[in-house]
C-alpha cells in the first residue's frame, strides 16, 4: 500500500503523512503516550508493593536484607551509564556523526548485557537459597529464617525485577535493530526519529530501575 | 427529616398481615420492612424514584413533543440556527447537581447509622463457607445454627462476619442489609428487627456452584420466646418417644449436613447419602473400602483421612461438635436411606 | 455530490477510481491490509460475530431461568454461561466494537486524513485482538471459566477452571485496546486537515478521543492486575489470596480502578455516535457543542475517582464509601448535560424518522433509564440493599445494551451506505428496530423489580416468588434475539441485493460525506480544506437570524 508513495515523497515519508515534520511529531507523541502506559503499568506493581509493605513492614525490612546491595548498586551505575551513552547516540544521530552513533549504540547494548549478567547471578543466588516466589519459597530448607510471610516479598521482587528485566531484554532487541539500521547508514540529521524513540524507551527502563533499586534493596 | 415522613407514607404498609415469605409485599414493590433501617432506605429509594420519574418524564415528554412538532414535513424544511444557550445550559447543570447533593446527603446520613452498632447489641458470629452459613452466639456457648439465625424483636443485633474459603455476602432483603464475609477478615453489620416472622437470608456474592443454594432463614421472635428458642436450638438430644433414626434426621438438618449431602441421590458438594450404608467406596488415594460404622465415624471426625474419589476434601471436621450418641443416631438415619 | 454544502470543501471525486473494496484483491490483501477502512470492516465483522456468541450464551442462561429449579444445565454450566456471556460481551464486543469498527473506519475520513497515524500499529492491534480472542475461545474449549467477568479473588485463584488462559486473553486484549487508543490520540492531534480546528471536530471524534484517553490511562492497570492474578494462581505469591497472607479486597480495588473507567470506555463511543445521529437526522446544529465535547473529557477524568462504588459493602472503610458515593454523583452531571443537549437539538429541527434516527431516539429512552438507575446504586443506603441483585444487572444492561449497543446499531445503519455502498431495506429495518425496542425493555425492565425485591444475581436457582418476572424476561430476550437476528439478515441481504447508495444520503456536512460511497483507497483526492463547523447544515435557516444565540 505504501507503494503509492510517489516521487514527490522523501524516502522515509509514509504515504499518509504530508510532511516529514508531521510524521516525526506523530511518532514522538505516540512514543510519549506509550511511555505513559508503561509507567502506569509499573505503578500498579508499585502500589501493590506499598500496600504489602504497609501490611508487613517488619517482614519487608528483614527480607530485603537478603538482596545484594552491591549487585543492585552496580546495576544502577551500569544502567545510568547506559542511559548516558544512549543520549550520546541520539545526539550523534542528530548531527549525523555515524561513527559515534554506532559506537554509542554498541556501548549501550553492552551495558544492558552487563546488567542482565549481574541479574543472572542475583537470580541464581535466590534460587539456590530457596528464596522463590509464593508457594515455591523454601528458604528455611537452606537455613534462612525470615519472620512473617517472606514469600510475598520475594513474589513481588521477582514480579517487579522480572518485568523490568523483560523490558531490558526487549531494549536489547530494539537497540540491536537500530544498530543494524544505523550500520546501513539510514539515520542522519533529517531522519533520526527511531533512534530518538528507542532512546526515550531506554531512559524509561533506566528510570524504572532507579525506583526499583531503593524500594527493594534499600528499604530503610 | 420531614421529607422522609412524606415518602414513608407512600412505602408499603408496615403492619400488613405477616406473609409466609418476605417478598410478598406485592409483585411491584420492595420486600416487607422488618428492620429499623428498612423504612428509611425505602423512603430514600422512593425519593430518588420520584426525582428520576420527574426528569425522565420531562426528557421523554420533550422528546416526544419535538418528534411530533418538528417531524420533517418537506424535504427542504428549514431548521433553527440555535447553537447554544448559556442560561439554559447553566440551569440544567446546576439543578441536577443540587438534587444529587440532596440525595447524597440523605443517603449518607442513613448509611452512617448502619455503620456503628449500639453498645448494647447482642453478638452473633456468622461464618460463610461453601455453601452454608454457621451462626454462633458467644453469649450462649454451644449453640450452633446452620443456615438459620434466631434474633429477638426490638433488640439491636451485631453480626460479625467472616468466611472460611471465598467471599460470601450476608444479605437479608427484609432488613435492607448486606455485608460481605471476607476470608481472613472480620466485617460487621448490625440491625434491629421490628416484626416477628421468618425472613430470607441470601448469599449475595458469587461463591461457586451452590451460590444460589446458600440460603437461610432468619427467625425473628418476640423477646420472651427468644431465649427459649436459643436454648432449644442449643440442645440436640434424643427426645421422648423419638426413634434414633428420626433424631439422626434432625441432626442432619440442624448441623447442616444437608448443605452438602442429599438423601435423594443428587450429588452436591459431598456424596449423597442415598444407599450409603454398606456401599463400596474408592478413595482419592486409590484404596477402597466399605461404608460401615467405623468409617462413618472417621468421616465425621476426620473427614480428610479418607477422601471419596471424585470429591474435594471440603468437609469440615465435626470433632467436638457431635457426641457419640449423635453420631450413632446419624448412622441409624443413614441406614434408613435405601 | 448534488447537495453540496457551503461548509467544508473537498475536491470533487471523479467516479473513476476504484473504491477501497476493489483496490486490492485476494485474502492477503485483507489480512495484511494497512487500510483503516478495511480494518474497520474486519473489526465490525468480528465484534458482530462475538455479539452473537455472547448473545447465544445469554439466551441459553435465560432459558434456564424460566423455572426456579435447575433443569437444563448443571450449576457449573450455568456459572460458565454467565461468565462467558459477561466476559465476551465486555472484552470482545463492547470495548473494541465502536472504536475498532466505526472509529477506525471514520476517524481518518472525518479528519480529512489518508489514514490513521500508525497504520502498521493498527494492523497489529487487530491481530492482537484476534490473538486475545483465541485465548478466550481456548478457554471455552478447555473447560470454560466460572469466575464471573469480575475475576474476584480468592474464588478465581482457587477454582478449578481455566482462569489463566482467560486472564491472559484479557491481558492481550488490553494491549490491543491500548494500541488503538494510542493510535487514535496521535491521529486526532497530528492528522487533522487544514482548517479543522479543535472546535470544528465532529463530536464523534471528540467522543472517540476521550475514549482513547481512558483506554491509555486505565488499561495498563488492568494489564498488571490480570498479570498478578495469573501469577497468584501459578505461583501463589500471596498478594490477593488470604490463605497466603494477601488481601482479597485489594484485588477488587485493582479491578475496579480499571473497570469503572472501562464502563466509560464503553459508553463514550455510544455518546459519540448519538451526537451524530441526532444532529444529522434533524438537520439542526447540535445544541451545546462545547458542553458536549468538554463533558466527555470531564467524564474521562472523574471516572477515575469513583471505582469504590462497586465495593460499598465489601468491607472498605466507610469514609471511602462516602467519598466514592459523592464522586459518583459528580460524574452524573456531565452525563445529564449531554442528554439534555441532545433533546434540545431536536427543538425546531427537521426530524426524519429513518432507522438510524429511531435508534438515536431509542438511545435517549433506554440510556436515560440506565443512567438514572445508576443513581440508586450510587446512593449508599439504597445500594446496600440493591448491590449484587438483579437491579444492578438491569442497570448495566440498560446502559451497555440499551446505550452503547443500541447506538452502535444506529451508527451501523447511519454509515452503512458509506461503508458498503448499498442501502438496506428501510421497511425491514423499522421492523427490526421495533422488535429490538420491545424485546429489550421486556427483558430488562422487570429485572429492576426483581432486584428491588431481593433477587440476587448469578443465581442458578431461585425462590418461586420470582418466577413471574423471570418468565417475562426470558420471553423478552427471545424477542430481542429475533430482532437482532432479523437485523443481521436484512443487512447481509442488502450487501447482495441492496440498491446502490449515493455519497451523501442524509445531507451530512462532516468530511466523511464528501467522498464517494464506499470511499476510494486514499479517502480523498488531495487534502480537503475545512472552512466551517461540522453541524452547519444547508437547511439551517439563517435569513432571519432571529433565534437567540
Ligand atoms: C456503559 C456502561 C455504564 C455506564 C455508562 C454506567 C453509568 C453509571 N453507573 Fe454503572 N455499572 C456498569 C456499567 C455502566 N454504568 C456495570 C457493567 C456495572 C456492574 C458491574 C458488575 O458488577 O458486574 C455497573 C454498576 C454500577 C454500580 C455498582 C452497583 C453495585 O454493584 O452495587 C454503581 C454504583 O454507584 C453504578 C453507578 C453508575 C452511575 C451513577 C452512572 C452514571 O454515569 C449515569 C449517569 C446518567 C444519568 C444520570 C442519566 C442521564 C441523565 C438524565 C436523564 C438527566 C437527569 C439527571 C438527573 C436529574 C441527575 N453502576
Ligand atoms: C455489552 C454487554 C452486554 C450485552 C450486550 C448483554 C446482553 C444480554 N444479556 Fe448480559 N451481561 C453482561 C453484559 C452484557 N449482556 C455482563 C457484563 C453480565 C455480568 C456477568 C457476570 O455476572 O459475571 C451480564 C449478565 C447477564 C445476566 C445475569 C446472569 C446472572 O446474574 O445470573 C442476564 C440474565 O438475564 C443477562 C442477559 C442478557 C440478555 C438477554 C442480553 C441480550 O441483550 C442479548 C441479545 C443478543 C442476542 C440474543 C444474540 C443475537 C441473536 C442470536 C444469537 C440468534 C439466535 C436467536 C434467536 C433465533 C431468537 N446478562
Ligand atoms: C462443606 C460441606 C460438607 C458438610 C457441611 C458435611 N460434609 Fe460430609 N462430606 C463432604 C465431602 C466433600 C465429602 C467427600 C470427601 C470426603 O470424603 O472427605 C464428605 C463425605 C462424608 C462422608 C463419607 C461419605 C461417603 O459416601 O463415603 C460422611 C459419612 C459424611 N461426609 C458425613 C457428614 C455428616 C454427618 C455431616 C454433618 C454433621 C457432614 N458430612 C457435613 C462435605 C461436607
Ligand atoms: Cu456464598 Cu455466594
Ligand atoms: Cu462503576
Amino acid at each position: 500500500m505504501s507503494a503509492i508513495a510517489t516521487a514527490e515523497h522523501p524516502e522515509h515519508l509514509a504515504h499518509h503523512f504530508d510532511t516529514l515534520e508531521q510524521q516525526a511529531a506523530a511518532a514522538k507523541l505516540g512514543m510519549w503516550l506509550f511511555l505513559a502506559t508503561e509507567i502506569l503499568m509499573f505503578s500498579g506493581l508499585f502500589l501493590g508493593y506499598f500496600i504489602i509493605r504497609m501490611f508487613y513492614p517488619e517482614m519487608v525490612l528483614e527480607a530485603h536484607e537478603y538482596l545484594s546491595k552491591t549487585a543492585g548498586g552496580v546495576n544502577t551505575v551500569v544502567l545510568i551509564t547506559s542511559s548516558f551513552t544512549m543520549a550520546l547516540a541520539v545526539r550523534a544521530a542528530q548531527v549525523g556523526d555515524q561513527k559515534n552513533l554506532i559506537r554509542n549504540l554498541i556501548f549501550t547494548i553492552g551495558f544492558a548485557g552487563v546488567f542482565m549478567v549481574v541479574k543472572y547471578f542475583e537470580y541464581s543466588a535466590k534460587f539456590e537459597h530457596g528464596m522463590l516466589p509464593g508457594k515455591f519459597y523454601h528458604a528455611w530448607d537452606h537455613g534462612y529464617y525470615i519472620e512473617g510471610l517472606p514469600h510475598i516479598f520475594f513474589g513481588l521482587y521477582f514480579c517487579m525485577t522480572g518485568l523490568h528485566g523483560i523490558h531490558v531484554l526487549v531494549g536489547i532487541g530494539v537497540l540491536t535493530w537500530i544498530l543494524l539500521r544505523a550500520k546501513k547508514g539510514e539515520f542522519g540529521p533529517s531522519y533520526y526519529t527511531p533512534v530518538e524513540n528507542v532512546g526515550l524507551y531506554w531512559h524509561l527502563v533506566d528510570l524504572v530501575w532507579i525506583f526499583l533499586f531503593p524500594l527493594l534493596y534499600l528499604v530503610r | 427529616m420531614n421529607l422522609s415522613t412524606l415518602f414513608l407514607a407512600m412505602a408499603p404498609a408496615k403492619d400488613a398481615p405477616l406473609p409466609p415469605n418476605d417478598a410478598k409485599g406485592g409483585p411491584w414493590s420492595m420486600p416487607i420492612q422488618a428492620s429499623t433501617f428498612a423504612p428509611e432506605t425505602d423512603a430514600i429509594y422512593l425519593f430518588i424514584l420520584v426525582l428520576c420519574l420527574i426528569s425522565f418524564v420531562g426528557i421523554i415528554g420533550a422528546t416526544l413533543y419535538f418528534m411530533r412538532a418538528y417531524r420533517r414535513r418537506s424535504p427542504d424544511q428549514k431548521t433553527s440556527s440555535i447553537t447554544h444557550n448559556g442560561k439554559v445550559e447553566f440551569l440544567w447543570s446546576a439543578i441536577p447537581a443540587v438534587l444529587l447533593v440532596v440525595i447524597f446527603l440523605w443517603s449518607e446520613v442513613a448509611f452512617m447509622k448502619q455503620v456503628v452498632p449500639p453498645s448494647d447489641a447482642i453478638d452473633i458470629r456468622v461464618k460463610g463457607q461453601k455453601w452454608f452459613w454457621t451462626a454462633e452466639y458467644p453469649a450462649n456457648p454451644g449453640v450452633q445454627l446452620n443456615n438459620e439465625i434466631i434474633v429477638p424483636v426490638g433488640v439491636p443485633v451485631r453480626v460479625t462476619l467472616t468466611s472460611e474459603d471465598v467471599i460470601h455476602s450476608f444479605f437479608i432483603p427484609a432488613f435492607r442489609i448486606k455485608r460481605d464475609a471476607v476470608p481472613g477478615r472480620y466485617t460487621t453489620v448490625w440491625f434491629e428487627a421490628t416484626r416477628p416472622g421468618d425472613y430470607n437470608l441470601f448469599c449475595a456474592e458469587y461463591c461457586g456452584d451452590q451460590h444460589s443454594e446458600m440460603r437461610g432463614v432468619v427467625h425473628v421472635l418476640p423477646l420472651d420466646e427468644y431465649e427459649a428458642a436459643l436454648e432449644e436450638a442449643g440442645r440436640l438430644e434424643l427426645e421422648q418417644g423419638e426413634s434414633l433414626a428420626a433424631f439422626g434426621e434432625r441432626i442432619y438438618t440442624r448441623k447442616g449436613c444437608n448443605a452438602c449431602h442429599s438423601t435423594d441421590g443428587t450429588t452436591k458438594t459431598g456424596p449423597s447419602w442415598k444407599g450409603i450404608y454398606g456401599a463400596d467406596r474408592t478413595f482419592a488415594d486409590g484404596s477402597s473400602g466399605k461404608v460401615d460404622d467405623n468409617y462413618i465415624r472417621e468421616s465425621i471426625l476426620e473427614p480428610n483421612a479418607k477422601v471419596v474419589a471424585g470429591f474435594t476434601p471440603q468437609m469440615p471436621s465435626f470433632q467436638g461438635q457431635l457426641n457419640d450418641d449423635q453420631i450413632t443416631a446419624l448412622i441409624e438415619f443413614m441406614k434408613t436411606l435405601k | 455530490m448534488s447537495d453540496k454544502s457551503k461548509g467544508s470543501v473537498a475536491p470533487d471525486v471523479p467516479a473513476t477510481e476504484p473504491s477501497f473494496w476493489e483496490a486490492d484483491k485476494g485474502l492477503a490483501s485483507w489480512l495484511f491490509t494497512l487500510d483503516h477502512k478495511r480494518l474497520g470492516v474486519m473489526y465490525l465483522v468480528s465484534t458482530m460475530i462475538f455479539l452473537f456468541v455472547g448473545g447465544a450464551a445469554a439466551l441459553l442462561l435465560r432459558t434456564e431461568l424460566l423455572t426456579p429449579e435447575g433443569d437444563i444445565f448443571s450449576a457449573t454450566v450455568y456459572n460458565k454461561l454467565f461468565t462467558v456471556h459477561g466476559a465476551v460481551m465486555v472484552f470482545l464486543v463492547i470495548i473494541p466494537s465502536v472504536p475498532g469498527a466505526l472509529g477506525n473506519f471514520l476517524l481518518p475520513l472525518m479528519l480529512g486524513a489518508k489514514d490513521v497515524a500508525f497504520p502498521r500499529l493498527n494492523l497489529l492491534s487487530f491481530w492482537v485482538y484476534t490473538l486475545g480472542a483465541m485465548f478466550f475461545l481456548y478457554t471455552l474449549f478447555a473447560g470454560g471459566l466460572d469466575t464471573g467477568w469480575t475475576f474476584y479473588t480468592p474464588y478465581s485463584s482457587t477454582t478449578g477452571t481455566s482462569v489463566v488462559s482467560a486472564t491472559l486473553g484479557a491481558f492481550i486484549l488490553g494491549f490491543s485496546s491500548i494500541l488503538t487508543g494510542l493510535n487514535f490520540i496521535v491521529t486526532v492531534h497530528k492528522m487533522r486537515a487544514p482548517g479543522l480546528t479543535w472546535n470544528r471536530l465532529p463530536l464523534f471524534v471528540w467522543g472517540i478521543y476521550a475514549t482513547a484517553v481512558i483506554q491509555i490511562l486505565a488499561t495498563p492497570v488492568l494489564a498488571i492486575t490480570l498479570l498478578l492474578i495469573t501469577i497468584e494462581r501459578t505461583l501463589n505469591i500471596g498478594i490477593f489470596d488470604p490463605a497466603m497472607g494477601g488481601d482479597p479486597v485489594l484485588f477488587q480495588h485493582f479491578f475496579w480502578f480499571y473497570s469503572h473507567p472501562a464502563v466509560y470506555i464503553m459508553i463514550l463511543p455510544g455518546f459519540a455516535i448519538e451526537s451524530e445521529l441526532i444532529a444529522v437526522h434533524s438537520r439542526k446544529h447540535i445544541f451545546g457543542y462545547k458542553a458536549i465535547a468538554l463533558s466527555s473529557v470531564a467524564i474521562a477524568i472523574i471516572s477515575f475517582l469513583v471505582w469504590g462504588h462497586h465495593m460499598f459493602v465489601s468491607g472498605q472503610s466507610e469514609l471511602a464509601g462516602v467519598i466514592f458515593s459523592f464522586l459518583t454523583f459528580a460524574v452524573a452531571v456531565p452525563t445529564a448535560i449531554k442528554v439534555f443537549s441532545w433533546v434540545a437539538t431536536l427543538y425546531k429541527g427537521s426530524i426524519e424518522f429513518n432507522t438510524p434516527m429511531l435508534y438515536g431516539l431509542m438511545f435517549i429512552f433506554t440510556f436515560s433509564i440506565g443512567g438514572l438507575t445508576g443513581l440508586f446504586l450510587g446512593s449508599l443506603a439504597t445500594d446496600v440493599h440493591l448491590h449484587d441483585t438483579y437491579f444492578v444487572v438491569a442497570h448495566f444492561h440498560y446502559v451497555m445494551m440499551g446505550g452503547t449497543i443500541i447506538a452502535f446499531i444506529g451508527g451501523i445503519h447511519h454509515w452503512w451506505s458509506k461503508m458498503f455502498g448499498v442501502n438496506y431495506s428501510e421497511k425491514a429495518a423499522k421492523i427490526g428496530a421495533l422488535l429490538v425496542f420491545i424485546g429489550f425493555n421486556m427483558t430488562f425492565f422487570n429485572q429492576f423489580i426483581l432486584g428491588q425485591q431481593g433477587m440476587p444475581r448469578r443465581y442458578y436457582t431461585y425462590l418461586p416468588q420470582f418466577q413471574q418476572q423471570h418468565v417475562l424476561s426470558t420471553i423478552g430476550a427471545y424477542i430481542l434475539g429475533a430482532g437482532l437476528l432479523w437485523t443481521a439478515i436484512y443487512l447481509i441481504h442488502s450487501l447482495r441485493r441492496g440498491e446502490k447508495a449515493t455519497s451523501n444520503p442524509w445531507h451530512g456536512v462532516s468530511l466523511e460525506w464528501h467522498t464517494q460511497s464506499p470511499p476510494i483507497q486514499h479517502n480523498f483526492h488531495g487534502t480537503p480544506v475545512v472552512t466551517s463547523d461540522p453541524y452547519d447544515f444547508p437547511e439551517i435557516d439563517r435569513t432571519g437570524e432571529t433565534d437567540r444565540h
